[in-house]
């Protein structure tokens, strides 16, 4: 993560269920506690359980029943970060379950990139992170999110994140897993409501033997001119994933892309991909490719022909397997984006 | 350089997937020279290619193959790259997510920098390929412009080249020509080269672009015919490889009926530069 503050926008700390740093440094982007907002803004009752229902399921119950605080990050009309805001979620105390509710808005025009890492304390005692994070992003803004999850074999993730695009405004999501966790289960939807609304969402999985992952995106492309692309790169080294992914083509002219695909490196892992494209009216223009299993031993041979060793042949594939074309992003975030690549390469090998 | 023999295959038998392919093959290249191989499709040319260069599918069961004086029969198909052999392929793999730059880079055992890299890439008119992924929707010449980068990166002793002019329109065969003779080092004469080629044909166009010191002809998996390159190529333009196969020189073998040590049909002119 960014250790450099000089580097930060803003910063976000939140240890088990209490925020306990929150600061800026630039004029135009606020950075707080959801419950310190709540207090500020009377408006923020708008926004509150808008994108993710209250009632989707019990970890979203559980996270209103237990007056969850996280943060509050807004980005004012035509306000842009030069530096990215960082946020961390920490889970210290053991066997507790965290809840967090997020809300991030990005006004007309303005430009927000936010980073976000997870991790635990306790390497070996049981845990559960319910993350809710709800996304607006007004006409014209852009927010790229960056979340890099690392927790232990003993806990289990339940994130709960929606997005609203407005017009011309764009959402890139990454999302990168690079440690075993006991359950994973993240199915993120972005609802594109603007004329020609962009939604990226970019997922690079490793899942260890003992992790179980069911992770996934959605889109709705609801107006006219919306575009996404989804792409999943999974790989199991003796966990099992299940890699999703749906886009709803729902308005005229609307593209949509998603590409699932998945390695089975060793053990006796499994990937389940399962892409869904559902198209409601004419002109709609959806699709997808979704590919599942071992490397190739031609494309191994082949760089063996060249003089690399098979381990560094493997390792070559594997990097470029994962290595993902992030269009958007800014430098030094697609540098952590890269580092974060690197560790789920050697976690793999 | 010339005139030890940096390639020498004896009686080589290889089978594919069970099946004889090759049959008791016996070759041999002096440093320094280049050798083409002509045959019609399906006659194990790319079999003797992939065995020398050891993939593991091509299995020997007999027969050795000596590579700078060390036997190499038994070494893995990378510890021989790194000896100094290496392959251009007929239709390499797409390695999605691997740049051309990390194969040109990884091929440069020595560390050799960026500058090293876009000088070739520059050379080989491919330096807006250098960061897509490997082979990937490139068209035939680009792919064997692809396959001679590389292979000018790793700067092997020995350089096996499967039909290099196949899906080359003519633009690029002139430049493949160029690449061919700057990997063998065909500015020299041919005392002072240090590399060697074996280059597999089935049109023998490369002819016109590279020379080449001897040819032989391969059919059902045995060289039948060795000589001068240009004078086989003519034949067979004008009568096919059927000729070949009914010659009454054809090259004989040890182990075929007629018991004959293997003589050469013609002996080769001084190579051309």
């Amino acid at each position: 993560m960014l250790d450099d503050l000089s580097l930060r926008t803003g910063t976000f700390i939140q240890m088990d269920n209490t925020p306990i740093h929150s600061s800026t440094k630039q004029e135009g982007i606020e950075v707080m506690a959801t419950s310190q907002a709540m207090e500020k803004y009377d408006w923020l009752r708008d926004y509150w359980w808008q994108a993710v229902a209250v009632d989707a399921d019990k970890y979203t119950a559980h996270v209103e029943l237990h007056q969850a605080d996280g943060y509050f990050i807004r980005a004012l009309p035509g306000s842009k970060t030069v530096y990215p805001v960082q946020a961390c979620l920490y889970l210290a105390q053991s066997r507790l379950i965290q809840d967090v509710h997020n809300i991030i808005i990005a006004e007309e025009g303005s430009e927000l990139h936010i980073i976000t890492g997870c991790t635990t304390a306790h390497k070996k005692a049981a845990g559960l992170h319910l993350g809710v994070s709800e996304f607006y992003i007004k006409k014209g803004a852009k927010v790229t999110f960056t979340m890099i999850h690392s927790w232990t074999p003993e806990t289990g993730v339940r994130p709960r994140t929606a997005a609203i695009i407005e017009q011309d405004g764009l959402f890139l999501s990454n999302y990168v897993i690079m440690k075993p966790v006991h359950s994973l289960q993240l199915y993120p939807v972005a609802r594109c409501i603007g004329e020609n609304a962009t939604v990226r969402f970019n997922s690079i999985l490793v899942a260890p033997p003992g992790s179980k992952m069911d992770i996934g995106s959605r889109v709705f492309l609801n107006a006219k001119g919306a575009k996404t692309e989804i792409v999943s790169r999974a790989i199991t080294t003796g966990g099992d994933i299940i890699a999703r992914g749906y886009i709803g083509g729902n308005a005229p002219d609307v593209k949509g892309h998603l590409e699932c695909r998945g390695l089975i490196m060793k053990g006796a892992g499994t990937i389940h991909a399962v892409p869904e494209l559902e198209g409601t009216l004419e002109g709609v223009e959806l699709s997808h490719e979704a590919a599942v299993g071992r490397i190739a031993e031609e494309e191994v041979e082949y760089l063996m022909a060249r003089g690399l060793t098979r381990d560094e042949a493997t390792a070559a594939i594997v990097r470029g397997f994962l290595k993902v074309d992030i269009v958007g992003l800014p430098p030094m975030l697609n540098d952590e984006m890269q580092k974060a690549i690197e560790a789920s390469e050697k976690e793999v090998m | 350089m010339a005139g030890d023999n940096l390639l020498e295959i004896r009686q080589l038998t290889v089978k594919v997937d069970g099946k004889e392919i090759l049959h008791s093959i016996d070759l041999s290249i002096k440093t320094g020279e280049t050798h083409v191989m002509f045959g019609p499709n399906g006659g194990g040319k790319t079999t003797l290619l992939m065995a020398i260069m050891g993939f593991p599918h091509y299995r020997v069961t007999r027969g050795s193959i000596i590579f700078g004086g060390r036997d190499i029969t038994k070494l893995t198909l990378d510890e021989r790259a790194r000896l100094g052999i290496g392959i251009s392929f007929q239709r390499p793999p797409v390695v999605r997510g691997v740049k051309t730059r990390d194969m040109v880079t990884a091929c440069f055992r020595e560390g050799q920098g960026e500058e090293a890299v876009s000088q070739l890439a520059d050379k080989a008119n491919l330096t807006d390929f250098l960061d897509r992924d490997i082979n990937y929707g490139f068209s035939g010449g680009e792919i064997k412009r692809s396959e001679l980068l590389q292979l000018l990166a790793q700067s092997p002793d020995l350089a096996l080249l499967d039909e290099p002019e196949s899906g080359v329109d003519l633009e690029n065969i002139v430049l493949i020509g160029q690449l061919i003779n700057e990997l063998l080092e065909k500015i020299h004469p041919i005392r002072r080269r240090t590399r060697s080629g074996l280059i597999i044909s089935h049109t023998g166009h490369i002819l016109d672009y590279v020379n080449a010191r001897t040819g032989y002809v391969m059919c059902d998996g045995r060289i039948i015919c060795e000589g001068d390159p240009h004078e086989i190529l003519e034949t067979v333009k004008q009568k096919g490889y059927q000729e070949c196969v009914t010659c009454l020189r054809r090259v004989n073998y040890p182990n075929t009926e007629t018991g004959l040590k293997r003589p050469r049909t013609n002996r080769p002119p001084s190579e051309r530069i």
